[in-house]
């Protein structure tokens, strides 16, 4: 086996070392450890993103030689290594944008933990993407879920503690019911190793036994991650976790911790169950209805929120919403549009949140919209980055965001019937509400100061102007390449299922 | 009927499935979410034992020599429950901690009156 297949395992073993380094480091040096960390991983898995393209093919990896039911199994493709490497990028400049807030804070002896709960979700999400195993799954399922507890109450003040106490309560609800339906999965099929269980779905789907159970058991997990990854009705934590925690905190978790849930569940529904069967059992709708709500409700919350944090985060709960649409439209099209929309949810998030700090440092500390007037000129560099990354969201075309809602549109026509109609309609009210808020914020912050509004302007430090830098860039490459990105996930998607 | 006398541990694991999900997700009580939080899990481990467990066959531990596999249990369960054990400990752990640090905070373990309190003092 050449080198390069065993980069996923090196990645993730290299993760949770670091991690587990890092406690034992000072936070000056555990936080340099975590850059370089999230680099070398970037770079290890668009290396393999290339390889696997130019073979075009994925492949198994068994954990210690030992074949499947008895050793581990990760399995890569083009797809999977593509999105790691967006989410270790993405990791990267959130820990490097938001080192400034993370040193006033958070406690200086626990400043290396903010550092080891990275990497532990590092390792998480990449451990997610790859595994071909079930109950792997759900292992790191649960570390994902202690380390971004960790992550929220890291910045010690009630509110913190409170919000990771509600996000833990909640959390824990889907755990257990994605626990269950991984139990109720293993006793319909006899195994916990992904195609296996595919092939016994297929059987007990096409004879017609254990309908029941079957519906049941995707329902369970739909709602167990659909909690953990903040879809619309059971999105209650999400707004004090994100508006509270250091901004580090907030961009991983809204960025990555919660797409990593989605993709878990992506994979239970398209390799795992089949999106025929799923399909076929018309629990697709479910997923279809869920998301439209949420991209209307989520925007309209969005609207109403007098906090730019807060008004950033409920914009995620819309976003969220989009992906789930995309997946329900039960067609390829519509699923690479969800993938492609994970993309530009995470660039575009992550640097909203570490852009709206280092614009309310430039007002004085306050969140507030009548005191971020001006902002985008007292900090340049941020008001630009915001404004990228909120058109992007908004659809600006060159921007990702635009080429996002265009395949969620082509995706639309060619499903035909209610799907299309709804799809479009809750797009073009989506959009409607996107504009009211981000461009208005966008606009607020070059908008002249409020009369007798005075307050020191406190500089973003290098490294932050280094991470904003990058998320523009980030941002922008993801539009610009958007072809050459389709491509990926088109051929990855085909040969991950 | 007969079912639910032929699955005894699955009927009761359910139920306590349910009485543990509603515990955590409604009492105001942090510790009794807690306890809520051990009944559910522990209702899992119970369904995944009781599916493992075959009528008359032993512990899969090879002692007397016996490489037949008709002789024991189906070992995968055992296993995930032990895996699922450890998680349940770590997660309980954290938020017992969690716990201790908001009661020391506000004085009082019940969550709506922590919210009230949380949102009178300033960020």
């Amino acid at each position: 086996m050449p080198l390069i297949r065993n980069f996923p395992f090196f990645c993730i073993m290299l993760s949770m070392m670091c991690g587990i380094g890092s406690a034992m480091l000072p936070g000056r040096i555990a936080r340099k450890v975590t850059v370089a960390l999230a680099a070398v991983v970037a770079a290890l898995n668009a290396a393999l993103m290339c390889h696997l393209m130019a073979a075009g093919e994925n492949y198994h990896y068994l954990m210690g030689h030992f074949p499947a039911p008895w050793g581990n199994e990760l399995r890569a493709g083009p797809l999977e290594a593509l999105l790691c490497t967006l989410f270790s990028l993405v990791l990267l400049f959130s820990a490097l944008g938001g080192q400034g807030k993370v040193k006033v804070q958070v406690d200086p002896n626990k400043e290396s933990i903010v550092y080891v709960m990275l990497n532990l979700v590092l390792a998480g999400t990449q451990s997610m993407l790859y595994t071909n195993d079930l109950f792997t799954g759900y292992v790191f399922i649960e570390i994902m879920t202690l380390g971004s507890c960790a992550l929220i109450m890291n910045r010690q003040n009630g509110r913190t503690m409170v919000s990771a106490m509600r996000y833990m309560i909640m959390s824990l609800l889907g755990s257990g019911m994605t626990l269950m339906s991984i139990m109720l999965i293993y006793t319909l099929t006899g195994h916990l190793l992904i195609e296996n269980i595919r092939q016994s779905v297929e059987v007990l789907y096409m004879s017609g036994q254990y309908h029941v159970p079957l519906t049941v058991t995707i329902g369970l997990f739909f709602v167990g991650l659909g909690i953990k990854s903040a879809l619309f009705p059971f999105h209650t934590w999400l707004a004090d976790a994100y508006g509270y925690s250091t901004p580090t905190a907030s961009a991983v978790l809204s960025s990555i911790v919660s797409k990593a849930y989605i993709l878990l569940l992506f994979k239970i529904f398209t390799r795992m169950i089949g999106m025929d069967v799923v399909v076929g059992l018309h629990l697709n709708d479910l997923f279809f209805a869920f998301g439209v709500i949420a991209m209307i409700m989520g925007s309209l919350s969005a609207t109403h929120s007098h906090d730019l944090r807060r008004m950033v985060a409920y914009s995620s709960v819309a976003q969220i919403g989009y992906i789930y649409a995309g997946m329900g439209m039960g067609i390829t099209a519509g699923l690479i549009a969800a993938l492609y929309h994970i993309l530009i949810h995470s660039a575009a998030k992550s640097a909203l949140f570490i852009s709206s700090s280092a614009l309310a440092d430039a007002s004085a500390g306050s969140k507030r919209f009548s005191d971020l007037r001006g902002a985008g000129r007292r900090s340049p560099v941020a008001g630009v980055c915001f404004s990228i990354a909120a058109m992007s969201l908004v659809g600006v075309p060159v921007l990702g965001g635009f080429i996002s809602k265009l395949v969620f549109s082509q995706a639309a026509f060619s499903a035909g019937g209610v799907h299309m109609w709804v799809m479009l309609l809750a797009l073009a009210v989506s959009t409607l509400l996107n504009v009211l808020y981000l461009f208005r914020t966008v606009i607020t912050l070059y908008r002249p100061a409020r009369e007798g509004f005075t307050c020191t302007v406190e500089k973003p430090d290098g490294a932050a102007v280094c991470a904003m830098v990058g998320f523009v860039v980030l941002n922008v490459l993801l539009g610009v390449l958007a072809q050459p990105i389709l491509n990926v996930l088109t051929t990855g998607f085909h040969l991950f299922m | 009927m007969e079912m639910f006398a032929t699955h005894i541990e699955e009927v009761v694991a359910v139920l306590l499935f349910g009485i543990g999900f509603t515990t955590l997700l409604l009492h105001r009580n942090l510790i009794k979410k807690i306890i809520g939080l051990n009944v559910m899990d522990t209702a899992i481990y119970l369904m995944f034992t009781s599916v493992g467990y075959v009528e008359g066959r032993t512990a899969p531990i090879m002692a007397d020599g016996i490489t037949d596999a008709a002789h024991y249990i189906n070992p995968i369960p055992s296993g995930l429950v032990l895996t699922g054990i450890v998680v349940s400990v770590s997660v309980t752990a954290l938020m017992l901690a969690l716990t201790v640090r908001l009661y020391r905070r506000y004085h009082t373990l019940d969550i709506d009156r922590i919210t009230l309190l949380m949102k009178g003092e300033d960020d």
